[in-house]
Order: C-alpha cells, then sequence, then structure tokens
C-alpha cells in the first residue's frame, strides 16, 4: 500500500503522547541502492506500521522517522531483553536530485520500501524555425 | 549490596558482587542462554509464574517462512528473509540489513505446555505466549498431622 509523502509540520517523534518511559532512539538498519532512474532505501523498522512512520524530504536532506508501538506485557518480570521499545530515526543527504512528486513509500511488516525516482535533467527543446 | 560488603572492610574481592549478580542472572536462563547460528534476530523474554512473553524482531519476514517449534523448556525460531525485489545491475550505498536464514533457540526457565503456545506476527514483531507446563508448577504439599 502506497503511502503519500508529508510535509513536515513541526512535531517531534514521540513528543505528541506522554509516556511514562524515556523514549530510546534506534537507528534503523538500511539497504540503499541506486538504479539508472531511481533510489531505492529499505528500512527495517519493526513495530511500526505506515500510520507511524514520517519521512521528511528538505533540500537534500532526507528524515526517516518511526514509532514503534508495543505495549509491555502486563504482569510479567522483563528477563532478557535485546532490543528497546523506542522510536526510529535516521537521516541522510542525498547526492543526486529527486523527483519529489513521484515519491513511493510503503510499510510492510515493519519494513519501510522507499522509492525515490531521480530528477530528470531539463531536457533541451526543440524550437521550431519558421521560414519567412 | 555492593557498598555493604566494602563497608566491612574485610579486603573482599570487589569483583564478588558482579560475578554473584551474573551468576544469578544466567541462573535464570540455564546454560548459554541459546543456541544460535550465524546472525539472528533480537528476542526480548518477559516471565512470571504461569509462562512466559517472548518477542523477536522479524521485520520483512512472511510470517508462512517462519518455524517455531517447542520442546521441553525450549523454544526454536527458524526463518528466512529474501530480498523484496531484484537487485542485480544496481549500486549498492548501504548494505546493513541482513537477510537469509537464520535459527535460534531460547531456553525458558521452566517446561513449556507445547499445546498451549500461541504466535501472533504483526508489524514485523512476532510474539510468541508460551504457558509454563501444568506438570512443571510447583505443586501444594498437604501435611498430615497426628
Amino acid at each position: 500500500m502506497a503511502t503519500q509523502l508529508e510535509r513536515q509540520d513541526s512535531k517531534a517523534v514521540g513528543s505528541k503522547v506522554e509516556r511514562a518511559r524515556n523514549r530510546v532512539v534506534l537507528s534503523p538498519a538500511v539497504d540503499i541502492f541506486e538504479t539508472t532512474d531511481d533510489i531505492v532505501l529499505t528500512a527495517d523498522m519493526p513495530g511500526v506500521d505506515e500510520k507511524s512512520v514520517d519521512i521528511t524530504l528538505e533540500q537534500d536532506v532526507l528524515t526517516v522517522e518511526g514509532r514503534m508501538s508495543e505495549v509491555v506485557p502486563e504482569g510479567y518480570r522483563l528477563d532478557f531483553q535485546e532490543f528497546h521499545e523506542g522510536d526510529y530515526r535516521r537521516v541522510f543527504t542525498l547526492a543526486t536530485d529527486v523527483d519529489r512528486d513521484r515519491i513511493q513509500a510503503e510499510v510492510k511488516n515493519g519494513v519501510l520500501r522507499l522509492l525515490l525516482p531521480k530528477a530528470e535533467p531539463a531536457k533541451a527543446k526543440k524550437i521550431q524555425v519558421r521560414g519567412g | 549490596m555492593f557498598g555493604d560488603d566494602l563497608r566491612f572492610g574485610r579486603g573482599l574481592d570487589p569483583w564478588r558482587e558482579l560475578t554473584r549478580l551474573q551468576d544469578e542472572v544466567n541462573r535464570l536462563f540455564s546454560g548459554s542462554l541459546e543456541a544460535r547460528t550465524g546472525w539472528a534476530p533480537a528476542v526480548n523474554v518477559w516471565t512470571n509464574d504461569d509462562g512466559a512473553v517472548l518477542r523477536a524482531t522479524l521485520p520483512g519476514y512472511d510470517a508462512s517462512k517462519i518455524d517455531i517449534s517447542v520442546l521441553g523448556d525450549s523454544v526454536t525460531i527458524t526463518g528466512k528473509r529474501e530480498p523484496t525485489e531484484a537487485r542485480k545491475d544496481v549500486t549498492f550505498h548501504r548494505r546493513e540489513r541482513e537477510l537469509g536464514s537464520f535459527s535460534r533457540t531460547m531456553q525458558l526457565p521452566f517446561r513449556i505446555e507445547a499445546d498451549e503456545v500461541r504466535a501472533e506476527f504483526k508489524n514485523g514483531i512476532l510474539e510468541l505466549r508460551l504457558p509454563r507446563a501444568n506438570a512443571d508448577r510447583p505443586r501444594r504439599i498437604s501435611v498430615k498431622a497426628d
């Protein structure tokens, strides 16, 4: 399911909801590859769905954020912990111009896939010359 | 605890408390905690007297390709993740995500009631509800008085 790229508003990740615990900020693992036409970014953000991800592109700075929505099971003791509940955030600088109108974002099973089509260079216009 | 021992001034080994704490933590999960092949996804485990909740981060995995098996006090999770699209003739700028297969076994402090295990997979997080085996619960023993 594709989601629209959202404009950045001034909210910070996690700030609109009061949380009893401090939120850890995690940097998601990413794959980034480039084809002739696009840049594709894939980010692992388990616990995130399309409603809890925010993607912003300002100039050439791409910010990817996500909120993990895990609730601690009640009535249990945490005995072994390798991952924290927290928010994801990672910032990238793009070296290539991107066609913002055609950016596609999709979240499935906690993985964000971001397709950034490269901007087409200004094409030379052919000018018809009429004879007198 | 650490401070109390030092105050007695008996020249105790300062690492003793830390070692004791580590042993206690290790005892919660006997043995080496787990067996795995190579890389494996991160796991959190909560327990109480009735059972355990295990969560594993498995982003991008296909639920049908996640295999869960329970034997005694151990639960083994196996899975495989493939790239979602063809990646030939591309230039990689970053490659951080692990793809391929994994297998990981976690040992709990009690035997598991295998028939009552429940598994749910949502947004790339697998959650297992692992009830304690009925045979493994402490039994009250009444004392006959004369």
